[in-house]
């Protein structure tokens, strides 16, 4: 089967792509339940029009909003994610995104300029040499995807925690929300944002974050499911009012705590 | 009243001899109470429903050179099987929790199940393969079905474990390391899937091979 995915790690990057083409937000996947004929249906409720209308839709929405509500009550602010040593990091660390890796945001380095905004007290913007100055933190944690498969990596930056801290974020908000440079946003809860190991990520594997990575810079949250851990940043903002972003309102849960 | 007293009196059994009051026939003995079969039925769907959501989730990510159809998966894509798989797993789990708590304190796990001895569970195949083994008291499990029975229950608990471990591999980190880590943890649950699959195919099959069975897990007897 050329479709195979090696079950560990060391993944082939062409079929990654291909993967990622296939998640494409299709508009005949927007009513996600249509079509979605299956053992259950056949067996137990077809002829009941639950299964597949918009009602199920939403109710499943509102089961995924208490699932959110559940992994929040779950989550430990000290649990720190397992780490490991440098020898169990895969390479090549495997490209994934909604996108072909030809297709790979090129944000140019000396303009850069991060955007901070939302209830915070400095909405100054930050360029480059100014994030790389902050106090670094290394950390090899897996990556674990929505999809079921994982990979370990190697990543260095500055804790999101201490830099809300210099930015004089209210933490008392519910969320940090982030914009990339493409149009992909997601949104994590403040708990998350202040977790030790939530990570302003400007390196991996002890370089300069290469554009598939996500240059010139993603935040790594070994917490979370990867599509939780944006890419190629460029805007940040404190915020208490629901925005959950690109794949959360295609039906992916918001929490997606590991 | 009167008539009442009369066929009371008329029914009057010989001392000693204990049978089934005649003039009540729904007092047949109960095979399986009433909490049996709202467990297993509410669980029937619940696994379904879990099973193909779990293909499709499989799908995204296989573990082996096959993915499942999609005529068979649930969801229509990731993101509907994963809303389908984390809604199904509360009923799963608060069911499965009841009807443990129940087998257990109860004692009908004991009573049905235990104990199963290998030698009775060789006869007792050689028996079923060769089409004699008897179905005629379906309130004693033959040690096939104690095997089995007993079987799914653990995959059951493992299945749940299992994926509990991939879900919060790292709030629930010692149970993934349990498990030998996340990758592994997702072949386990995936094992556990087939042998829940394999017996739901003997299951059904014999449900339909010994109809009372399926009777009696409706209405009780």
């Amino acid at each position: 089967m050329p479709r195979l995915r090696k079950p560990i790690p060391g993944v082939d990057p062409k079929l990654l792509i291909k993967d990622a083409a296939k998640l494409l937000p299709d508009p005949t996947r927007r009513l996600f339940l249509r079509g979605g004929a299956s053992l259950g249906a056949l067996a137990f409720l077809s002829g009941c029009d639950i299964i597949d209308g918009p009602s199920a839709e939403k109710a499943l929405m509102h089961i995924s909003y208490f699932n959110d509500r559940a992994q929040a009550w779950l989550f430990n602010p000290n649990r720190l994610a397992p780490t490991y040593p440098e020898s169990a990091i895969t390479r090549p660390f495997p490209f994934n995104a909604y996108y072909p890796i030809s297709d790979v945001p090129e944000v140019d380095g000396a303009d850069y300029a991060l955007e901070v905004g939302g209830l915070v007290d400095d909405k100054k913007t930050w360029t480059l040499a100014e994030l790389y100055a902050l106090p670094e933190e290394t950390q090899i944690t897996r990556h674990i995807c929505v999809e079921g498969w994982s990979a370990i990596g190697k990543w260095s930056g500055v804790r999101l925690a201490e830099f809300l801290r210099r930015v004089g974020a209210d933490t008392r908000a519910k969320y940090v929300w982030f914009r990339c440079a493409e149009g992909y946003s997601t949104s994590i809860d403040m708990a998350t944002a202040l977790h030790p190991q939530t990570q302003m990520t400007f390196k991996f594997d002890g370089e300069i974050l290469p554009a598939k990575y996500g240059f010139p810079m993603k935040v790594r949250i070994p917490t979370k499911l990867g599509f939780k851990n944006p890419k190629h940043v460029m805007e940040m903002a404190v915020i208490n009012n629901w925005n959950p972003g690109y794949w959360e309102e295609q039906g992916y849960n918001w929490f997606s705590g590991s | 009243m009167t008539i009442e007293a009369t066929r009371d009196s008329v029914v009057t059994e010989p001392k000693g001899f204990r049978s089934l009051p005649k003039h009540e026939p729904s007092a047949a003995p109960t095979i399986h109470p009433v909490w049996v079969r709202v467990t297993h039925w509410i669980n029937a769907v619940a696994m379904l429903v879990m099973i193909g959501s779990g293909w499709e989730i499989y799908n995204a990510s296989p573990l082996f050179p096959f993915t499942f159809p999609s005529s068979i998966t649930l969801g229509g894509w990731l993101a509907g099987a994963l809303l389908w798989h984390f809604a199904a797993m509360w009923v799963l789990a608060v069911n499965g929790l009841v009807y443990l708590l129940l087998g257990l304190l109860t004692g009908r796990f004991r009573r049905k199940l235990l104990p199963i001895r290998p030698g009775e569970v060789i006869a007792d195949a050689r028996a079923a393969l060769g089409g004699r083994l008897a179905h005629d008291d379906l309130s004693v499990y033959n040690a096939v079905q104690k095997l089995l029975y007993l079987g799914v229950i653990i995959s059951g608990i493992v299945i749940v474990a299992s994926g509990l471990s991939i879900w919060k591999p790292v709030q629930l980190q010692e149970l993934t390391a349990l498990f030998g880590g996340y990758d592994t943890a997702r072949f386990v649950h995936f094992f556990a899937m087939a042998a829940i699959v394999g017996f739901l195919v003997i299951h059904v099959v014999m449900a339909f091979v010994v109809p009372k069975s399926l009777r009696a897990m409706i209405i009780g007897r």
